[in-house]
């Protein structure tokens, strides 16, 4: 494999007594975009948000394993979180912009991270809305509440709030499951143009989404991986049986 | 992360996460220290008439003879500790029921009636300052009693049927939300069942509401038994045991309330009246550890 | 007797209590307003009370009580969030976090005479501060910081996870997240609290009689130097507000028309507490316009 941005080694969460995510060891390559299927409950998500260390905030939740970006391990204790985060975007299913105007969502991130000249923000605040393909409509509007946005809208916004921070992997949480199918075809486009920048791990209930958008697949299945190929290889000659019968809908 | 090698600095969130967590740990300490040093010196201030002055314990809760002037000064406050309590019980009983009642108007009868005039009234009730109750008790509610029944009305009585309007909004309070979060599903079965909705409210509804209406009443009872100035207003404030409800007498908030400001700290009296502060305190454990207890049974 | 009879007498009897409430509310209101507005008048609203003559007002004492207010305000806003955000968001769950919501919890049963016993031996005695408007509002404090946790603790949960998780994301510090992104979503709830309590405060008497004390020192309204003993901003002086006056002339009034002062007071009182319930549900309405509009 070529370059890998993030990779994960033995890797197991518990919420209490449940173990959801079971043993993962997987390497997510730089610059593509990664697809996790499998059934709802299957761990996906979890294992996602152990990426960025978002379980912590969930009490009872308990991470063993390592997370390797570059030679830091992330599942370390001793790791900022604060810094981590910031390498680290993510966006969820629901939209979830601040309760501020489009332009502070944006330029919020960047000014708590040191950047206090005003040219500079609206620089930033131009070209992650450029990203996100979201300036043409926005650009008028700045200073309005980002709530006026539609949904569609308000989910790139959290694209290119997450981007305004120059993170280098981006985590996307079924990102497009919310929004209306042209809204979400947008936010598809997106993450194909993003992939040129950013590593993206992409979790997604969508199967053709995950065949349209990503390069490798991952299928999660009662929080264990049984398959992780190349996308192309998983849709269409799976080596388990077990991802087969997903695929073609015969369960999940 | 610091890398090995490079120089460790204090980065700038880290300082931030620390100023936070400490500020706010300073406030929650001043909390607790504030709270235990308040059982403190009531405590040793409420046992020195113990230590201090040799007073004999079951005089203060046994004796009815509250003479602290007198040749040998007398220190009985059963007087008062049976005036705190019957107000109180006396205007639990009151309210209960009428608050039960509002609960279940609001709740299950006429919802929207109840929204709309009710609550409105009941939530006024609560923001009432206690000394209002207490004008309005001594214009009110007493030339009414004397009027009615023998005595001056001033009494426990009074007291109760003042007190009873206060903590009416506790209760009814407490008893709505206990019976708005009932599961739908238990009501629909009795009346499945072809029961009538006073069946199913006697029956089912109120059975298992029971230890959270109960937590209302006694909470209702524990500001009752808190209240000093509206009660010390309508009391009458004699220092003995009645013979009627309608007949003046002492709550140990109203004592409280008339002597402390006239004796001297360190005296005798002032000592006996710290002591009646403590019993008030060690009420307030009590009511406490009912609600909770009633909270675990509700729980279930 | 059948059970539809039943049914009906007792739903009449329910119907019958809860319309009685409303009756004794609305007496109560009409009572208060009907003796007391009609003796309120600038002049009652403003000049000093008199000990055995006719004609006594108010002013000093609704001064005191708006001071006092603000004094308390200033201590048990910025102490109430503190802890209240410690609670809702750094305290691990817990033993020692059970017991601190215990104690808080006695803290609020506390009757408000015992907080006031506490300020005479604590703040009136030991720190040495007397009978003055800063011992009353330490001991307002005291009896408000419980509620105030509360209702911060409301706010902060009131916030969606998935704001806070937002920010975190992008590589915000906890504390961070806390003030910019939580705190202004959970101010219309804090607010609206806040000025609920601030009503409570308005009222309270029991507390204040042994701390804030019970006279007020001769106050000379244009000398605003709060240093000077008989400035009326020196937070040092003894304060007699409105509530405890009520009690006092209700218990030891001399003056001829002390039943009629204390009914304007009262409605004073009423009216000032009314303010603050309309003024809460108008402030929470506005704020959480402002933060849901589409503009």
């Amino acid at each position: 494999m070529q370059n890998v941005a993030l990779s994960t080694k033995d890797l197991n969460v518990f919420y209490g007594e449940k173990q959801a995510v079971k043993n993962i060891s997987l390497d997510f390559a730089s610059r593509e975009v990664t697809a996790l299927i499998g059934p709802s409950g299957c761990g996906k998500s979890t294992f996602l948000r152990s990426l960025n260390r978002m379980n912590d905030l969930i009490s009872g939740a308990k991470i063993t394993g390592d997370i390797w970006i570059g030679d830091q391990n992330i599942n370390d204790q001793k790791t900022d979180v604060v810094l981590l985060r910031q390498k680290i975007g993510m966006v969820w299913q629901r939209p979830n912009p601040f309760h501020k105007s489009i332009y502070e969502n944006i330029a919020f991130g960047p000014r708590y991270h040191g950047i206090r000249d005003k040219k500079k923000l609206d620089q930033i605040v131009e070209d992650s809305l450029t990203k996100a393909a979201l300036w043409d409509e926005t650009k008028d509007r700045l200073n309005r509440s980002a709530l006026s946005l539609s949904g569609g809208q308000q989910q790139r916004l959290c694209i290119a709030r997450s981007i305004a921070v120059s993170p280098s992997i981006i985590l996307m949480d079924e990102p497009a499951s919310a929004l209306d199918p042209i809204s979400s075809a947008k936010v598809e486009e997106l993450i194909a143009d993003l992939k040129r920048e950013y590593s993206i791990i992409i979790v997604t209930h969508n199967m053709q989404q995950a065949a349209r958008v990503s390069q490798k697949t991952a299928f999660f299945l009662m929080g264990e991986v049984v398959e992780y190929d190349d996308t192309s290889k998983i849709f269409t000659n799976p080596s388990e049986k077990r991802t087969d019968d997903y695929i073609s809908g015969r369960f999940g | 992360m610091i890398q090995s090698g490079e120089k460790p600095k204090v980065k700038k969130h880290i300082i931030e996460e620390w100023t936070g967590k400490i500020v706010t740990s300073l406030c929650i300490v001043l909390l607790v220290v504030t709270i235990f040093s308040m059982v403190y010196f009531v405590a040793t201030k409420g046992l020195s008439s113990f230590f201090k002055d040799g007073i004999n314990l079951g005089e203060v809760l046994g004796g009815s003879k509250w003479k602290p002037e007198g040749e040998p000064p007398m220190f009985g406050a059963l007087p008062f500790i049976i005036g705190s309590f019957s107000t109180s019980i006396l205007a639990a009983l009151i309210a209960a029921p009428l608050g039960i009642c509002a609960a279940l108007l609001m709740v299950e009868i006429l919802p929207k009636f109840g929204r709309k005039y009710l609550q409105p009234a009941i939530e006024l009730l609560a923001g009432i300052p206690s000394v209002v109750y207490g004008f309005v008790g001594l214009s009110v509610i007493v030339p009414l009693y004397r009027d009615l029944f023998p005595g001056q009305g001033l009494g426990i009585a009074a007291g109760a049927s003042v007190l009873s309007i206060m903590i009416l909004p506790t209760i009814t309070s407490i008893a709505t939300d206990a019976l708005a979060a009932l599961p739908a599903g238990l009501k629909e079965g009795s009346y499945a069942l072809g029961a009538t909705r006073w069946q199913t409210l006697y029956r089912t509804v109120l059975p298992t509401t029971m230890p959270s209406l109960l937590t209302g009443v006694v909470l209702g009872m524990a500001r009752a038994f808190g209240e000093a100035l509206a009660v010390q207003m309508v009391i009458g404030n004699a220092p003995h045991i009645p013979n009627s409800l309608f007949e003046s007498t002492s709550t140990l908030t109203s004592v409280i309330t008339l002597s402390m400001g006239n004796t001297v700290m360190g005296s005798m009296q002032n000592n006996v009246l710290w002591t009646l502060a403590l019993i008030l305190m060690m009420m307030t454990f009590v009511f406490v550890f009912i609600v909770r207890w009633l909270e675990r049974r509700a729980q279930r | 007797m059948s059970a539809k009879t039943a049914d009906k007498i007792a739903t009449a009897v329910i119907i019958t209590l809860a319309g009685f409430i409303v009756l004794v509310m609305l007496g109560l209101l009409g009572f208060i307003l009907v003796r007391g507005l009609g003796h309120i008048s600038w002049d009652f609203l403003t000049s000093a009370p008199e000990t055995i003559k006719e004609g006594g007002g108010i002013g000093p004492q609704l001064f005191n009580s708006l001071f006092l207010l603000v004094l308390t305000l200033i201590i048990t806003v910025p102490l109430g969030l503190g802890a209240g955000i410690y609670m809702s968001e750094y305290a691990k769950p817990g033993k020692v976090t059970d017991f601190i919501r215990l104690i808080v919890e006695v803290l609020s049963s506390f009757p408000s005479i015992v907080v006031g016993l506490f300020g005479l031996l604590v703040f009136v005695n030991v720190f040495g501060f007397g009978f003055s408007l800063f011992s009353g509002a330490l001991a307002l404090t005291v009896f408000n910081l419980p509620l105030m946790v509360r209702i911060t603790e409301q706010g902060l949960a009131s916030v969606p996870q998935a704001q806070k998780e937002a920010s975190l994301a992008l590589g915000l510090s906890k504390w961070k997240t806390i003030k910019s992104i939580m705190l202004p979503i959970a101010t219309p709830i804090i607010l609206t609290g806040t000025i609920l309590a601030a009503g409570r405060v308005f009222g309270e008497a029991a507390a204040l009689l042994f701390t804030a004390g019970m006279s007020s020192p001769r106050l000379d309204f244009s000398d605003w130097n709060p240093l000077s003993p008989m400035s009326p901003l020196n937070p040092f002086r003894p304060a007699e507000t409105l509530a405890v006056h009520i009690w006092k002339i209700n218990s030891e009034g001399l003056a001829p028309d002390a039943p009629e002062i204390a009914a304007g007071a009262s409605a004073v009182l009423i009216l000032m507490v009314l303010v603050f319930n309309l003024l809460a549900r108008f402030i929470g309405r506005l704020i959480h316009k402002k933060f849901t509009a589409t503009k």
